[in-house]
């Protein structure tokens, strides 16, 4: 079988520069690593893959930089990996890209399940995945947290919910996004490395993707951004110095009266 | 059309608190458009009083689909029948929460219907002179605040998350046109099956949907000693959270992990016990209410974005806050 991990490559803290004119990400400058969420569907496919004896491959549309979070891919297990990149992809929003990777996914044959992160760190949305299921016509299984059996023709999992979880079966092939609880990640291995190394990963541009023009990059997105403001980071701290113990009664106090006063001790309807 | 339309959540023979939020969030955007605001429910059948409650809570219209494959949500199964209605009626503005639910059906509609989606808004606003919809999120780990159009699509989707604004007053007896769609069995997706559900038990309540969250981090030591911010958060009717720290360390489990690589959440009151507040921390907490903090270190980041800060030794401190419920239950 054939399983496919979309990965992301996001800037490594949260400090990033955004160009207020376009709202998009300059992302020269600050380092990019591998989304930390996205391990997770790639240790879930590894696992997998040991269980159904399945072909991973990992695939990443972004910058030419992006080629990175693929050799981490391969140095962690994943055989094949593929890099989606080209001017007219930039800019997409999360409609624009979920249809680039759905078409590079699509013309990669017969896949049977496509495992994503729950959401990037930058974009934070955790549309693409649900999106790329929707393109594709899959079923989808959000929010999995464990994977119970894994068989080549369907798979049992649990899911998170607000309420609890479910337990679930669906038939392959279908799209899951994973949460951190399903895995516990591997390290990459010596000899993944040295793979990695030596590893010549395809890149694919517009050219190579049976695409409509129009659906690219930032052109091609539905949604525009259209302002970009610095969030109120600040607040006004009230700060009670109550280092000594009998500084700390009257300190509760003033908490207690300023919970009193955001009206955040009533009861009720504490949910 | 100028409809603006929510999702309504259900739950167990329940409608779920958040639909009611959502109508507090679209009445006023369909009162600056002067259209109607209408709720859809997919659900199994359910008590009729339960589906007047969304016109008691603000909704002009319900579109009521009944059958038994709305029990547990099946994105293919939901999609289809709003796709359905989307065509149908065009919508001008579709809102959902930021649920499991919302955060899974809408990104699959959204392509279904070739329209955008905005996750998270913390603000939603119509434009004066385009009547188009304002959709402002925090983005890149909270630090920015972005506003988003979607100028030429429709429906303009967006999700906003649970308990970012209040539910309306409920109006008793207030009434609205209540119309039935019928199923159609083709909607049904069969490649995926609910086998079994647990339920959390009673007090356990999610962080993402708790008015108010307190949190522990690495400064509480040991795991016994992470019981006292569960008694902390019992007291003040609250969930419990937890920095990265303390999930690792295997003192609570990761469903409670604030932050980056955790959840991001917009509580009314966040109370951040023996948590430094490295920025990935900070990410998930920067739309939240109020912020109060106990740290024994006047330089930790998080005393500098929280609203109300003690600096002194969280047992001593907590031992107090503890004692002062205990006195007031007392009085009370
Ligand atoms: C990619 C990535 C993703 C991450 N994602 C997350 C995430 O989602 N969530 C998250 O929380 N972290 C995340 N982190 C980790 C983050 O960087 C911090 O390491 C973590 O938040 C620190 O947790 P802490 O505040 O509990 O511990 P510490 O930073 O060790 O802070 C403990 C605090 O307790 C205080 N303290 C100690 N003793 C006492 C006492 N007796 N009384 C009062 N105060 C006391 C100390 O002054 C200190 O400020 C991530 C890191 C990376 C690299
Ligand atoms: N540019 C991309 N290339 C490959 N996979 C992506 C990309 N963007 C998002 N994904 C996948 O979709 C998931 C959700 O991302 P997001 O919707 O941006 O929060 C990520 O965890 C990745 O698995």
């Amino acid at each position: 079988m054939v399983i496919v991990v979309p990965i992301k490559q996001v800037p490594e803290t949260s400090n990033v520069q955004m160009d207020s004119v376009t709202g998009v990400m300059i992302r020269s400058g600050s380092k990019a690593i591998l989304n930390p969420l996205d391990l997770y569907a790639i240790e879930s496919a590894l696992r997998y893959k040991e269980a159904c004896d399945a072909r991973v491959i990992a695939v990443t549309m972004g910058p030419q930089s992006a080629m990175k979070v693929l050799k981490e891919a391969i140095a962690m297990g994943c055989d094949d990996a593929v890099h989606i990149s080209d001017r007219a992809f930039a800019g997409a929003d999360t409609w624009s890209t979920s249809y680039t990777l759905a078409k590079a996914i699509a013309g990669m044959g017969k896949v049977d399940l496509i495992i994503t992160g729950e959401r990037a760190t930058d974009g934070d949305t955790g549309q693409v995945g649900p999106e790329i299921a929707s393109w594709l016509n899959l079923p989808l299984v959000t929010y999995v947290s464990q994977l119970i059996e894994m068989r080549s023709d369907s798979m049992m999992v649990k899911r998170m919910t607000e309420e609890g979880y479910q337990k679930l079966e669906v038939t392959l092939p279908a799209l899951i996004t994973v949460l951190k609880e399903v895995a516990t990640v591997r390290l990459s291995t010596l000899k993944g490395k040295m793979r990695a190394m030596d590893m010549i990963i395809p890149t694919r541009t517009v050219k190579d993707l049976d695409v409509e023009p129009s659906y690219l990059g930032l052109k091609g997105s539905p949604t525009k951004v259209v302002k970009i403001e610095q969030a109120r980071v600040k607040r006004d701290a009230l700060i009670i110095e109550a280092m000594e113990a009998d500084k700390v009664p009257d300190a509760v106090i003033s908490l207690f009266d300023f919970l009193e006063d955001k009206q955040l001790l009533e009861k009720g309807e504490s949910r | 059309m100028n409809d603006v339309w929510i999702l309504a959540e259900y739950h167990k023979g329940m409608i779920k608190e958040v639909s009611y939020e959502l109508l507090a969030w679209g009445r006023s955007l369909a009162d600056s458009l002067g259209s109607s605001l209408c709720a859809v429910l997919l659900s199994p059948k359910i008590e009729t009083e339960k589906v007047n409650s969304l016109f008691e809570y603000g909704a002009d219209v319900v579109y009521h689909c009944t059958d038994s494959s709305f029990e547990f949500l099946n994105c293919a199964t939901f999609s289809c029948a709003l796709e359905s209605l989307v065509r149908e009626r065009s919508p001008h503005i579709l809102l959902g929460a930021a649920t499991t639910t919302g955060r899974s059906v809408l990104p699959y509609l959204a392509v279904k219907v070739s329209s955008g989606l905005t996750a998270d808004c913390t603000s939603l606003t119509i434009e004066k002179e385009t009547n188009l919809l304002l959709q402002t999120r925090p983005a890149i780990g909270g630090n920015i605040m972005a506003t988003i159009k979607t100028p030429e699509h429709r429906p303009q989707m967006a999700t906003v998350r649970p308990k970012s604004k209040k539910p309306l007053k409920r109006e008793i007896g207030r009434k609205g046109r209540l119309e039935s769609i019928p199923f159609d069995p083709l909607w049904k997706d069969e490649r995926m099956k609910v086998l079994e559900e647990y339920i959390h038990e009673g007090n356990e309540s999610s962080i993402e949907e708790a008015k108010r969250v307190v949190s522990g981090g690495k400064g509480l030591k040991k795991k016994e000693n992470f019981e006292l911010i569960s008694r902390i958060a019992s007291c003040l009717g609250a969930a419990v959270g937890a920095s990265r720290e303390a999930v690792d360390r295997g003192w609570i489990g990761y469903s409670h992990q604030v932050g980056l690589s955790g959840k991001t959440i917009s509580p009314k009151l966040y109370m951040a016990v023996g948590i430094s507040g490295a920025v990935q921390h900070l990410a998930g907490i920067k739309t939240a209410e109020y912020i109060v903090s106990i740290n024994n270190d006047p330089t930790s980041p998080i005393i500098q974005i929280s609203d109300l800060a003690i600096v002194g030794d969280l047992f001593t401190v907590c031992g107090e806050i503890e004692k002062e419920f205990e006195r007031r239950k007392v009085f009370s």
